[in-house]
């Protein structure tokens, strides 16, 4: 049980971190007022951009050239967010419409660009990211074996963010005033916060970490773009949700449907896992995700003004 | 209004043709004749065209109570199930099983919605997360149960076929259209297009729901009671998704695959917000993109052009319709909003400056 343990850890992290960026991303988002159902769209975007990135400079450059890709994910999922963010900040637009609209797009262009690009609807790299064993850290009992052995260094930047963006967050004015626009939009504008700018930063920064999060994705596990994320920006909302819209809610969220997954994905391989039928294990974070809605739907701590456009003139 | 929308999804289009250096008037010619040219196209056309019906109607009907019905795809697949396991177990004449399997995927989509009904009823969950997840649950469902109970014989990944008893397809009405795919579901979306019509239009129930739709504080002031309206209103806008997935899955296509969520699910928003939410409009909207899709195939034979050119243009006419969807409340004033809006990006304007004159 406990060698079961040690084995499944390391796919349970590497599942985790790409749906915990993309949490992320939707945090900043709705924090801001502004419904991200479109996570799933940006997080294939991501995926798009970081296959391709890579595995057109790959041969020339192979060593840095998945940092590049990481990076070119993150900028183009925040220039596609702007679409996201101009149909519902400026537009006033139904929110959760343009956000399916997103995906949509998504889903489209990135297949019709891969075909024009490399002939058939996939983008494979050759060389994922290489997983790491961190030297004096790994020698600490249990905890050594658990977290710092055949880690990815994608994992450690993206604890990294989710400390920064704790801190930007609850310890700085940014944060206040981010915050202040998904709660209370005409309190914040009459505390003189640009309330559309702030909106529009915290949309194109769901769309950098949803961009991260899908290339984070295509270098640790899957080493292909195929045309889908396959409901990954789905089970990110959910744990965002699941989270309660806080930074260590996600954090947990994100790491129980990621263990859960990945139980999910491993479970033929395992005699005692083999046992429950996949059905079950397959759409047990969507199951819980409804209870837990259901659970929380007396203390929700979704921000208030969530989904509503903000207009200046009404009060 | 919409044809707004329509015509910058197809002006996105183009542009998207040209900037991979296509020639967008060759596209789209061929595009719209893929679709038109024979009987047999149209035929196709038509048949594609009717679960996009039901998907539109599903979520038009939602609308009117207020309820945003994103889950389509999952209860289409719940209806598909249903209509596929019925048709492949028992060995009934054709317009018994047929009959059965049309009630039981109505059922079946409509139970799969009710229950996002009742959580939004009873815990004010909300109704588009709630639908989401029903979606993903409905996924891996059929990813597990179609190969373990009704495997085909050659693929995992996909169901037996369809027997002919247990089809919408019926000889007659394929010969007539020199061997389309067109199906007794394309008479069965005409028949609800006008039972939906007549619900909305003319019973207390239609009444009531658009009553909680409009102001849902009046219609419980006025002893409307809101929460049985919502979860009426789920369970028939499920029941239609449900009907979609049957003429999708025993009608259009001949068995059902997994791992994949019906695209129609979702293309059933832009169907119904470009039909402003009406019955008829629903079926106008519905063959225009029947058209898209059939049309695409011929489009990419013929030219260099891929086929997700068509979802592109579908995609991007969501968007703009996403942008205008108050018209349905009042699109007079929304007219004259949008060609401000026009007219001041294109003096390069910005645009919060109109916003106070909106009001």
């Amino acid at each position: 049980m406990v060698e079961l343990i040690y084995q499944l850890f390391p796919y349970a992290i590497a599942y985790t971190i790409p749906l915990l960026i993309t949490s992320l991303g939707g945090l900043f988002s709705e924090r801001s007022g502004v419904i991200n159902i479109g996570l799933e769209g940006l997080m294939l975007m991501g995926m798009f951009v970081g296959a391709y990135a890579i595995s057109t400079v790959e041969t020339a450059n192979p060593g840095t050239v998945i940092w590049i890709g990481l990076l070119a994910a993150a900028f183009f999922g925040a220039i596609y967010a702007v679409l996201h963010a101009f149909a519902c900040i400026t537009l006033n637009a139904n929110q959760v419409i343009s956000g399916i609209a997103i995906n949509m797009i998504a889903s489209a262009v990135t297949v019709y660009l891969a075909r024009i690009l490399t002939g058939s609807g996939n983008v494979q790299i050759i060389r994922g990211l290489s997983r790491q064993t961190i030297p004096v850290l790994s020698e600490i009992p249990v905890l050594g074996r658990l977290l710092f052995t055949q880690s990815y260094a994608t994992t450690w930047l993206v604890l990294l963010i989710i400390a920064f963006a704790t801190f930007l967050l609850y310890k700085t004015r940014f944060g206040l005033r981010l915050r202040a626009c998904g709660e209370h939009p005409h309190a914040a504008d009459s505390a003189g916060v640009n309330v559309y700018l702030m909106r529009y930063m915290a949309v194109m920064i769901s769309g950098a970490c949803a961009g991260l999060g899908g290339a984070i994705f295509i270098v640790t596990l899957s080493g292909e773009f195929n045309g889908t994320a396959a409901g990954l920006g789905f089970l990110a909302l959910a744990a965002l949700i699941f989270g309660q819209w806080k930074p260590w809610g996600i954090l947990g969220a994100a790491f129980f449907f990621g263990t859960a997954s990945t139980v999910a994905n491993v479970s033929q391989a395992i005699p005692t896992l083999a046992q429950i039928p996949g059905i079950y294990l397959k759409t047990f974070p969507y199951v819980v995700t409804l209870i837990a809605l259901v659970l929380s739907s007396k203390s929700s701590q979704a921000p208030k003004a969530i989904g509503e456009p903000y207009d200046k003139g009404k009060r | 209004m919409s044809l707004f929308a329509v015509m910058l999804g197809l002006l996105a289009g183009a542009g998207l043709m040209a900037v991979t250096g296509n020639n967008p008037v060759e596209g789209f010619l061929y595009l719209f004749r893929g679709g038109t040219m024979n009987i047999e196209r149209i035929g196709n056309t038509l048949a594609t065209a009717t679960p996009l019906i039901f998907a539109g109607l599903s979520v038009a009907f939602a609308f009117k109570t207020g309820l945003f019905n994103i889950g389509g795809a999952g209860q289409m697949l719940i209806g598909g199930l249903c209509a596929t396991a019925i048709g492949l177990t028992f060995d009934w004449p054709k317009p018994i099983l047929l009959t059965v399997i049309i009630i039981a995927s109505l059922i079946g989509g409509g139970l799969w919605a009710a229950l996002p009904g009742l959580l939004k009823a009873k815990y004010n969950v909300h109704e588009v997360v709630a639908t989401i997840m029903m979606n993903w649950i409905a996924y891996w469902a059929i990813y597990y149960i179609i190969p373990q109970h009704f495997k085909g014989p050659f693929l995992e990944t996909e169901s037996m076929r369809i027997p002919a008893a247990a089809s919408l397809k019926v000889p007659w009405l394929t010969s007539l259209f020199s061997g389309s795919y067109i199906n007794l579901g394309f008479f069965l979306a005409l028949i609800f297009i006008i039972i939906i019509a007549f619900i909305l239009e003319r019973t207390t129930l239609g009444f009531e729901l658009k009553a909680v739709g409009y102001n849902r504080d009046a219609a419980e002031a006025a002893g409307i009671s809101v929460n049985r309206n919502i979860i009426f209103s789920m369970a028939i806008a499920g029941a239609l998704a449900g009907l979609g997935g049957a003429t999708f899955y025993v009608g259009f296509a001949n068995n059902m695959q997994i791992g994949v969520l019906p695209v129609q699910g979702f293309d059933g928003i832009a169907v119904a917000l470009l039909g402003a939410n009406a019955p008829w409009g629903v079926f106008a909207a519905a063959v225009f993109f029947g058209l898209l899709h059939t049309g695409k195939g011929f489009m990419s034979a013929m030219t260099a052009i891929p086929p997700e050119i068509s979802d592109t243009i579908i995609a991007t006419i969501i968007y703009f319709a996403a942008t205008s969807v108050l018209i349905e409340r009042n699109w007079d004033k929304l007219l004259k909003l949008d060609f401000r809006k026009l007219f001041a990006r294109l003096t390069g304007k910005k645009l919060e400056t109109n916003t106070g004159g909106e009001q």
